[in-house]
């Protein structure tokens, strides 16, 4: 397997907080990554670094053995990197199928002043869009009216109808109602294995992370305490103890 | 949410140019009020442009003032209204270009001040280059021919209402096939989301410079047209008053559709003109007055008005 993404000694701070400190990663291409850690670990910040929206005080990363660092975001996009948010960006007064339109149009031919958005050829893509998220029903829906996991779904829809070949998801489940946390992996999961996207996530339930993750990063105070595969990290008793918050033991079910 | 439709919204704006052109005959006097108020409409369409990617300009007289100062110097060169109309209004897209490039980099109150700031600075040149622009006393615009043809007062009145009338037509369907774009959708997106533009490949800045540069060649043929059928030009053109006219008259028409700045336009105008006839000096109270109004009951201005009672008139 090859080398997608390469991070070298990331440094960033704010004032005195160590976002980032001394990150070395590589993602793999095709695997799916999970970066597990606690609240303010530094693991939003890794995407913001990588996507170009903020820009590390040292290190190098380069994305298919080229240096992307110091690009601004809209360019890191085209050579094929994605992302979602944390908190879903959709445009509140447009329905989903515009907000999926937008985000085909911006991959397909944004600028032209003449064509509608809802013209036939992204009017079908974006519902093809929709259809393979399971969004379809909720196609005529203005997006401030959806439901945590609707927006999570249209927001990372969002970032497919990209074609990126790495997509990078922002806690992809969280605010999400437990109940319907492994349809959207299991939505994920096919899509993503269907585009042949590779992908980062941050996410922190474990039951997620178990069900997706080929490996596991644990990140803590801008480091990465441990990497290696999902079975294998979520069983180490340290960072079970550290970063899960559970004693170290079999996973009960 | 049911909004009037494209068919819909075309057949009120071609009710509403009969309107016009009917009213025109039966008091020919209210022509001339007419063209200013339609040409006034074509600048707020500028602005409600900008509105949708929720940025107000506060310094677009700007534009309206440099397109009527170019008709007031290029008319003795080139006495042609349907040459000096373009040239203007390019001229103002291109001055729109220049100065579109720096004030993009910035939203909202930036915004809106640098727009101001510029056209203090542009008002305060024509006012202190006398022997250029003679100063506060303005030049005097010749009438132009049109096509070809020297016409008399009242043909070319009806010339320059006619002109007006068809480039707002022209305008407003153009600009509702550009809001329906990816480029025009975006605006919005420049409102409420602009990270998530750039984090799919799109210059937030260069979709705003576009609206811009439109808005000020919007501007420039309200100028244009201004200054012909005034036939005179002052630097009050570009004040900082005639920008806010620009701005409270989008709010009064509504930034819902195209149709709105027009609505807008002509009620401020016949207001204007019957107030000051009735009730001397009380134009200002009136004004603000009908201001509150729309802010508190009619939040989508008149255009918010008729949309409501088309959708009651659609349920009944
Ligand atoms: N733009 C910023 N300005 C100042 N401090 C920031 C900024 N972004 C992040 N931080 C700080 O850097 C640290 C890491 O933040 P980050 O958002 O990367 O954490 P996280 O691991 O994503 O946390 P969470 O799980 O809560 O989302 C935090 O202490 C945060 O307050
Ligand atoms: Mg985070």
């Amino acid at each position: 397997m090859s080398v997608l993404l390469s991070a070298r000694g990331l440094r960033l701070a704010f004032g005195g907080v160590r976002a980032a400190d001394g990150i070395d990663l590589d993602v793999m291409q095709g695997e799916f990554l999970a970066i597990i850690g606690p609240n303010g670990a530094g693991k939003t910040s890794f995407i913001n670094m990588t996507t170009g929206y903020l820009r590390p005080q040292a290190g190098s990363i380069a994305f298919d053995g080229q240096p992307i660092l110091g690009l601004p975001p809209r360019k890191i996009v085209r050579r094929g990197i994605a992302r979602s948010f944390q908190l879903p960006q959709l445009s509140g007064e447009h329905t989903v199928l515009e907000n999926a339109a937008l985000a085909v149009a911006a991959h397909a031919g944004f600028w032209s002043p003449w064509r509608a958005l809802l013209r036939p050829e992204y009017r079908r893509d974006a519902e093809a869009l929709l259809d393979s998220f399971g969004l379809l029903p909720l196609a005529h829906a203005r997006a401030d009216a959806l439901n945590e996991g609707a927006r999570k779904l249209t927001d990372i829809a969002m970032a497919v109808a990209l074609k990126p070949r790495l997509l990078l998801m922002d806690e992809p489940t969280s605010g999400v109602a437990a109940s319907e946390k492994m349809a959207i992996v299991e939505t994920l999961v096919r899509v993503l294995r269907q585009a042949g996207v590779t992908a980062v996530f941050v996410e922190h339930d474990m039951d997620v992370v178990a069900r997706f993750a080929d490996r596991v990063a644990v990140w803590s105070q801008g480091q990465i305490l441990a990497l290696g595969p999902a079975a294998q990290v979520l069983e180490d008793p340290e960072v079970r103890r550290e970063v899960i918050g559970i004693e170290a033991g079999p996973l009960l079910p | 949410m049911s909004r009037p439709g494209g068919k819909q919204e075309a057949l009120l704006a071609l009710a509403g140019a009969a309107a016009l052109v009917a009213i025109a005959f039966g008091a020919p006097w209210l022509k001339f009020v007419l063209t200013i108020a339609l040409a006034k409409g074509l600048a707020v369409l500028g602005i409600l442009l900008l509105l949708r990617a929720g940025q107000v300009s506060f310094g677009h007289a700007l534009y309206v003032a440099f397109a009527a100062y170019v008709v007031a110097f290029l008319a003795p060169l080139v006495p042609e209204a349907l040459v000096l109309l373009p040239l203007a209004a390019l001229g103002a897209a291109l001055l729109g270009l220049v100065i579109g490039l720096f004030v993009s980099r910035y939203r909202e109150i930036f915004f809106g001040m640098m727009n101001l700031a510029l056209s203090m600075v542009f008002y305060s040149l024509l006012e202190k280059f006398y022997h250029f622009t003679r100063g506060t006393d303005g030049i005097r615009v010749q009438p132009p021919r049109v096509a070809g043809m020297a016409l008399t007062r009242d043909g070319y009145e009806w010339a320059l209402f006619g002109i007006a009338l068809g480039l707002c037509l022209v305008a407003g369907w153009l600009a509702r096939i550009y809001l329906a774009s990816p480029m025009g959708q975006a605006l919005s997106a420049i409102k409420t989301r602009e990270t998530r533009l750039e984090f799919m490949g799109i210059s937030a800045r260069a979709a705003l410079l576009f609206a811009y540069v439109a808005s000020a060649f919007l501007a420039g043929c309200a100028g244009a047209i201004i200054a012909m059928t005034t036939r005179h030009v002052t630097p009050l053109l570009g004040y900082w008053t005639a920008s806010g006219e620009l701005v409270f008259i989008a709010v009064l028409g509504g930034a819902g559709a195209v149709l709105g700045p027009f609505l807008g336009a002509i009620a401020f105008e016949l207001v204007r003109v019957y107030a000051a006839a009735t009730l001397a000096d009380s134009w200002q109270l009136i004004l603000g007055s009908v201001l509150l109004g729309v802010i508190l009951f009619a939040s989508r201005g008149l255009w918010g008005v008729i949309e409501a009672l088309l959708r009651r008139g659609r349920r009944a």
